[in-house]
């Protein structure tokens, strides 16, 4: 496909990781922010093209990986309900919340589908008027304008019977979390494309000034991808700090208009709790008054939640870049993506998941 | 609501352009959960192979 594959071509990734190499004359840190990112460093070997002192570590762009296990168990009692139909992307099915999760749910008979997009979970809601059907409406600021349209559109349609259970998570407050950690050790971003093809580059602008860290907004291809290592190798060496764009055949400045003013018409910023992860301020969106009626959290009471983490899992670490997934103890024994400890192992924007996909120790009988 | 038909190698399938409004037939498009959200554009991308001509010529 074009736009595609020349992006996968192997000289022109040759050609960039020799450069690297050139470049290269001290360690240097370097986060990937996005999971997608991860996975397709991870399945490229791209890590191993570059130099042994150029590291790259795993950011903590896994939506489902973060999203707050209150949110999920909410999410798991919502969808026992009978008059429920349950809809999400697909990669939240084996994600644990306390006690379970949605495809054991579906296997005891929960109405539990996966849809492709947020409009389809609507289309559902106008095609079983007598069902109530509610959207888990996860991720970054990337998806954050579809399920913008979907609350426009349901609201427009008076569909009483549409609600979605949001919880956004925004990347700018996540990179300042990291940076101000006593256990940081990223000295570079490699920032996410797809989300600053929505928001713009200037949020990245302030992130690299206050904390005098290089950014490079990157793809998620081979070329892309060591295309901003490349630019951000460049920078550590030099010792500056901008925002550079090396993404830009999708992401413009200012991002897109449309886009935004849906997120401004539908979703409010919020403080935010990420699994693994913590509090961290004003780092989400939650639906705003005007389509509280099509707001899942209002719309059904689910009582008190109680939630129990699994105590063994260190993904938290995974996605604040401290350890790497093959460090945990549990990796490809007690935990795998059929039976997940954590959301990182189940996503395909997961760290761990990338690692078992990709990067299995081979077991010597 | 405004749709159009996005072609993904082999499969084709309706996409939403309230986000690319500008979006016309023949373009490439970026498209994240039934969405178009960027136009890819055509001057950036052949930038790309700029820089890497640019890295080749650095070689001694």
């Amino acid at each position: 496909m074009k736009y595609l594959d020349e992006y996968r071509d192997a000289d022109a990734t040759d050609e960039l990781a020799r450069a690297i190499r050139r470049e290269t004359t001290r360690p240097h840190v370097i986060m990937e922010v996005c999971g997608g990112q991860t996975h397709s460093i991870l399945r490229y070997g791209l890590d191993r093209l570059l130099p042994d002192n150029v590291e790259l570590v795993h950011g903590p762009g896994c939506p489902v990986c973060v999203t707050a296990l209150d949110t999920i168990d909410r999410a798991h009692a919502i969808a026992q309900r009978p008059d429920v139909i349950f809809t999400s992307f697909g990669d939240m099915l084996r994600v644990p919340g306390s006690t379970t999760d949605l495809l054991a749910l579906r296997a005891r008979g929960a109405d539990v589908r996966v849809v492709y997009s947020p409009l389809d979970a609507v289309a559902l809601a106008r095609t079983n008027p007598d069902r109530r059907v509610v959207f888990f409406g996860i991720g970054f600021e990337t998806t954050a304008p579809a399920n913008a349209m979907a609350l426009i559109a349901a609201k427009r349609e008076q569909l009483a019977n549409f609600s979605m259970l949001a919880s956004h998570v925004l990347v700018p407050p996540s990179i300042a979390s990291i940076l101000q950690s006593p256990d940081n050790r990223v000295q570079a971003f490699l920032g996410p494309g797809h989300v600053c093809a929505i928001t713009g580059v200037r949020a990245y602008e302030s992130l690299a000034a206050r904390y005098r860290v290089p950014i490079a907004i990157t793809g998620f291809e081979p070329v892309d991808l060591l295309r901003g290592v490349l630019a951000a190798v460049r920078q550590l060496e030099r010792g500056s700090f901008s925002v550079e764009n090396v993404y830009a055949r999708n992401v413009a400045e200012a991002g897109n208009a449309a886009a935004r003013a849906a997120i401004a018409e539908v979703f409010e910023v919020v403080d935010r709790n990420w699994r693994g992860i913590g509090a961290i301020p004003k780092s989400g969106y939650r639906i705003a008054a005007p389509y509280r009626a099509h707001d899942a959290e209002h719309v059904f009471d689910v009582g008190a939640i109680a939630t129990r983490e699994p105590a063994r899992c260190i993904s938290g670490l995974v996605l604040r870049g401290v350890k790497k997934p093959c460090d945990c103890p549990a990796f490809g024994k007690d935990c795998t993506p059929e039976t997940p400890l954590g959301a990182t192992m189940v996503s395909s924007e997961g760290a761990c998941a990338a690692y078992f996909a990709h990067r299995r120790p081979v077991e010597v009988a | 609501m405004r749709f159009g038909d996005v072609q993904f190698g082999g499969i084709t399938r309706e996409v939403c352009l309230e986000y690319q409004p500008a979006a016309q037939i023949g373009d490439f498009v970026l498209v994240h959960v039934g969405f178009a959200i960027s136009t890819i554009d055509r001057e950036e991308a052949a930038r790309t192979w700029e820089v890497l001509r640019e890295l080749g010529e650095d070689v001694p």
